[in-house]
């Protein structure tokens, strides 16, 4: 059991979670930059070599002032995976 | 094979989502293997009361219509590895979700999990009838308030009516989880008692969940309430509904937040 003025008040975090999450969504058209760049990476890499869905882990996780999207693509038959991270200033 | 569960209420805000997220998580903590699958295309809120909104990468949608596979889509917890979320699209065209496409995705999910958990949606239309097509077990979220236990009876004859099970001439197993009970005020006759929604309702009960200022909590900082504060009354309640529904003998308890002396010294709630 806490101690009630001990306790970290959860107004201040929600407000800011939705102020991040609505300032995404908001955006006219659903123009989702990070979707977008998502889609035209795995478009780029899938010109040069056969994707396989399984071996794709996409990753995005939207901050404040950044938001990384990470895209993880095993290419076969070459020395590995190839790694892509990239990175997005909002 | 793991269990379907719809949680299903008819009524909207009484607290689906916020329960969908405890019983999962309740479940997730003891060993199991959890997926929880918000059914709510066009206003997707699971996500937020599981702290994952910024992780949406694919979801539901993009699945079915094959634009993802399903593990992509799914979210992995990061407090819970065992706990999985697969999030609801934005998009504002219901009929996005197609009866085969569920059909598919569940038929994917079962093997995989011990517990399929479906959020559905407020309402009796497409999306809550879709929600509940595969269950073999149904949670109906009540309130005890004569709105709530109305929308519930409605819910409760569409379960006997529009599921697979239902269909094949089977019964689908139905429990009633009374959320946002106040013993004092029912004591006292303000509100309708356990009996009475049981009474009225004759479905048997998964748990009694108190009215707590902790629940809203736990929704502020995006996390099922049996993962943010375990101890809390009503995580203990979740936590014992979520035994009940794994088959265990748990008995029916409301339990209580106890206050510390400091704390009514300040007149703040204890956890």
């Amino acid at each position: 059991m806490r101690l009630g003025f001990f306790r970290r008040s959860s107004a201040p975090v929600a407000r800011e979670r939705l102020r991040i999450l609505l300032e995404f969504e908001r955006r006219v058209g659903g123009a989702d930059l990070l979707a977008l760049l998502r889609d035209e990476i795995l478009a780029a890499i899938a010109k040069h070599v056969t994707l396989d869905p399984d071996k794709i882990q996409v990753k995005i996780d939207r901050g404040k002032s950044v938001s990384m999207l990470e895209v993880d693509v095993e290419v076969p038959n070459s020395d590995g995976a190839l790694h892509a991270t990239l990175l997005e200033a909002m | 094979m793991g269990k379907v569960v719809v949680v299903t209420s008819g009524k909207g805000g009484v607290g689906k989502t916020t329960s969908t997220a405890a019983l999962g998580a309740a479940l997730a903590r003891s060993g199991q293997k959890v997926v929880v699958i918000d059914f709510d295309v066009g206003l997707r809120n699971l996500d937020l009361v599981m702290g994952a909104e910024r992780r949406v990468v694919f979801d539901f949608v993009n699945v079915i219509q094959g634009a993802a596979k399903l593990p992509q889509a799914l979210i992995r917890d990061k407090r819970v590895e065992t706990l999985f979320l697969l999030p609801a699209s934005q998009t504002r065209d219901k009929d996005a979700l197609t009866e085969e496409g569920v059909a598919r995705v569940i038929r994917e999910l079962r093997p995989k999990f011990d517990w399929v958990m479906c959020d559905s949606p407020a309402g009796i239309e497409r999306g809550a009838t879709l929600a509940m097509r595969h269950a073999d077990t149904a949670i109906v979220v009540t309130n005890p308030e004569v709105s709530s236990v109305r929308d519930s009876d409605r819910i409760i004859g569409l379960l006997d009516a529009k599921t697979e099970k239902a269909e094949k001439g089977e019964r689908i197993d139905k429990h009633l989880l009374l959320t946002r009970y106040d013993a004092g005020r029912a004591a006292r006759g303000e509100m309708l008692t356990v009996e009475d929604v049981l009474e009225i309702l004759s479905t048997p009960l998964l748990g009694i969940i108190p009215e707590s200022e902790e629940v809203l909590r736990a929704s502020n900082f995006g996390s099922p309430i049996t993962i943010s504060n375990p101890s809390s009354a009503p995580a203990r309640a979740y936590a014992d509904a979520a035994r009940r529904l794994r088959g265990e003998a748990v008995e029916m308890s409301i339990p209580t937040d106890k206050r510390g002396i400091l704390n009514k010294l300040f007149g703040r709630r204890a956890a």
